[in-house]
């Protein structure tokens, strides 16, 4: 489904990613670890198409076709979905119209009619009710006054409304006490199913005490340093970056 | 090019021109100002961009141009004007048509609504309201120095006069409905007078509407007495062409305890500058002004508004935002007098702007007076483009670049809309704004005369 060979990435001239490679397939839950600045964001906004991070070298097939071609929205509207690490506020946007048309948007591109709005309340009824959300969300702004717990149930909300088929959460659980985090998981992987994949971005393996990831990667200074499954993951949790610092040295 | 001097001259030899004419048929205690405000309006001439409240628009350019006077409308014109309909559904309210700023007298020249609210001509209200008219007619443009509310007061030859008497409340706002609409080029002065008595509440909504192509330059001032705690909401909504010059003066004195919204929508036309003056003259008055207006082309938006905090305990709140496209400017100049022994003033003022276009422009200028001691007052004014990050946002959810900046523009304007005192109106501008901003919305499209 996704296929990212030797990608690097810059923003304002400075290298980021420094030669990645990947690959997703269908049915998969990737998790990608790392320190604080290692690139994990970046990576995450260059899938999403964010111009400010420039791409030097490399490529990245979702797909079939070539994703650094294709805009914001074409991805969105491909089945990409970002999970953002900071939902942004807007205020005077309703979650109602702005839901709406981001759904009605989608289904014009498959060639759909677009939902009444009898029937979208309907459907986010269901979709809240699925992932087990039940913010009061009609008469707000687009995550105006969320609490952080919130934003970041409302991204899942998003997503089981917008059903991706490659969904990235980037650094979903920051900030997330455990009861947020427990809805937060337990919307991915009520939405998780064989013909879709997840990348869950995260500095702690906490998450993944809940999200059960099949593949585990290290993100150190732009480049996967290791790659295993999901006791990678607890053994950085025992062990932490510190060590991956000191095997990176190792080797070199 | 004619100088200033030139210019004054040539509006002089218009009232010369035109005097006797004006004169029979406006009310003799209207003439009798008639005499000192040409000469007044003689010695300052027209407002010229050395003056602060003036330093951004060139009222010169418009006031050079030629245009065939237009005192006194036919039968035939308001026969026109009356198949003109305002389509926003729903809207509750009792509209009075005016052609070219004249009450048509064709039917009662004066009507008063279940409520209680009077509505007539002013030179008719000159006999009937003798009193009200008399103690408040120029009162509250007296101390001004203004050579366009100097001209407006020798020229005006017709106006409206809407009287709320004390204890009234209404619950039905009245609807103005403001036509211009000639063959000819006019110019065209315009003088009206509200009163709101104490403990009475009232809506008013002004819409102004063109119908011709034809050039016009309108010169309105505007008189409103608020009563002890009397409450009063006007809104002017205003959707002309690129040919029409319009000017309006609006200055409203605010006694105690009085509570006052002022909102200026422009949604087109060539020039429009909106001067409204708030006088808080009796403790706790309280005032909100909103405006918001969209430019493109060679539009040019200038909104003037004065807070005169002239009593103990009085707040006031100012907000206005812009949206300016292609090559059009845009002014704002918010003043804030607090004069001494106004303590307690609380007074706030914000102007946000967005330009669309390298060659968009906008001045803002907040204009502070403060002579009194105990003061909260704020101010900020911005200039900026959309927010990337919200736009990022909205398009990485499948939402479509422009789709995108119509939802962010429409947001903007938002909070503005969210003051205007009338549901079904305040939907119908949220789209009218959107319309504007897809350049699907013309001065004709809800006109149902369809001249073509």
């Amino acid at each position: 489904m996704l296929i990212i060979k030797n990608l690097r990435a810059s923003i304002e001239g400075k290298e980021i990613l420094r030669g990645i490679s990947l690959e997703v397939r269908e049915g998969e839950i990737h998790a990608i670890m790392g320190p604080n600045g290692s690139g994990k964001s970046t990576l995450a906004s260059v899938l999403a198409g964010r111009s400010y991070v420039r791409v030097t070298e490399g490529s990245v097939t979702y797909c079939s076709r070539n994703l650094l071609e294709m805009t914001p929205e074409e991805r969105a509207r491909e089945g990409i979905f970002l999970g953002f690490q900071y939902p942004v506020e807007i205020p005077g946007v309703s979650m109602t119209n702005f839901l709406k048309t981001a759904v009605n948007e989608q289904r014009k591109h498959k060639g759909m009619e677009p939902l009444s709005a009898s029937d979208f309340l309907k459907l986010m009824r269901e979709k809240k009710e699925m992932v087990g959300i039940d913010s009061k969300l009609d008469n707000r702004s687009v995550n105006e006054g969320f609490s952080g717990g919130e934003k970041k149930k409302n991204e899942i909300l998003q997503m089981a409304m917008l059903e991706p088929r490659l969904a990235i959460l980037d650094e979903t659980d920051s900030g997330l006490d455990i009861d947020a985090l427990k809805i937060v998981a337990y919307g991915v992987n009520k939405l998780h199913k064989p013909d879709n994949a997840v990348i869950v971005i995260t500095h702690y393996q906490r998450l993944l005490d809940y999200i059960i990831p099949d593949v585990v990667h290290v993100l150190y200074d732009g480049k996967i340093v290791m790659t295993s499954g999901k006791e990678l993951a607890m053994e950085l949790e025992k062990k932490g970056y510190e060590w991956v610092r000191r095997e990176m040295e190792k080797n070199d | 090019m004619e100088t200033s001097t030139e210019l004054t001259e040539k509006y002089h030899r218009l009232f010369r021109e035109n005097i006797t004419g004006i004169e029979s048929v406006s009310a003799p205690f209207f003439n009798s100002f008639r005499g000192k405000a040409i000469e007044k309006f003689i010695s300052t001439g027209l407002p010229s961009r050395k003056n602060e409240a003036y330093k951004y628009t060139d009222l010169n350019t418009y006031f050079r141009q030629d245009f065939e006077s237009y005192f006194v409308p036919g039968q035939s014109d308001f026969e026109k004007a009356s198949k003109f309909r305002c389509d926003v559904e729903e809207l509750d309210v009792y509209t009075v048509m005016l052609l070219n700023g004249f009450y048509p007298e064709n039917g009662n020249k004066f009507i008063q609504l279940p409520a209680g609210v009077w509505i007539g001509t002013l030179n008719e209200a000159a006999t009937r309201f003798r009193q009200v008219v008399e103690y408040h007619f120029n009162r509250y443009v007296s101390n001004v120095n203004d050579g366009l509310i100097h001209l407006n007061t020798a020229l005006a030859s017709g106006g409206l006069f809407i009287y709320v008497p004390e204890n009234v409340q209404t619950s039905k706002p009245v609807q103005i409905v403001n036509i211009i609409d000639s063959e000819k080029d006019i110019f065209n002065q315009r003088r009206n007078l509200i009163v709101v008595g104490a403990n009475s509440s009232f809506t008013l909504i002004v819409c102004d509407h063109t119908l011709s192509l034809n050039k016009f330059l309108t010169n309105t001032v505007t008189e409103i007495y608020t009563g002890e705690n009397a409450s009063f909401n006007i809104l002017r909504v205003q959707n002309e062409h690129d040919s029409s010059f319009k000017i309006t003066n609006t200055f409203i004195y605010q006694d105690r305890n009085s509570v006052v919204t002022s909102g200026n929508i422009t949604l087109h036309g060539g020039l429009v500058r909106n001067s409204t003056t708030h006088y808080l003259a009796g403790q706790g008055a309280e005032c909100n002004s909103y405006g918001l207006y969209l430019t493109d082309k060679w539009q040019h938006a200038d909104n003037y508004v004065n807070v005169e905090h002239l009593a103990p305990r009085c707040t006031s709140n100012q907000l206005y935002k812009g949206v300016l496209d292609d090559m059009s400017t845009g002014t704002f100049n918010g003043r804030i007098y607090v004069a001494q022994g106004a303590q307690g003033t609380s007074a706030y003022q914000k102007n946000n702007n967005i330009l669309l276009a390298a060659d968009a422009k906008m001045y803002t200028r907040p204009q502070l007076e403060i002579y009194a001691d105990d003061v909260k007052c704020s101010h900020g004014a911005t200039v900026g483009q959309l927010n990337e990050d919200e736009m990022f946002y909205l398009q990485s959810r499948g939402i479509d670049k422009n789709e995108a900046r119509l939802m962010l523009m429409s947001a903007f304007a938002h909070e503005v809309i969210q003051n205007i005192p009338v549901k079904p109106l305040r939907n119908r501008m949220d789209e009218l704004v959107i319309q504007r901003l897809r350049g699907e919305l013309t001065r004709c499209t809800y006109c149902t005369i369809k001249c073509g």
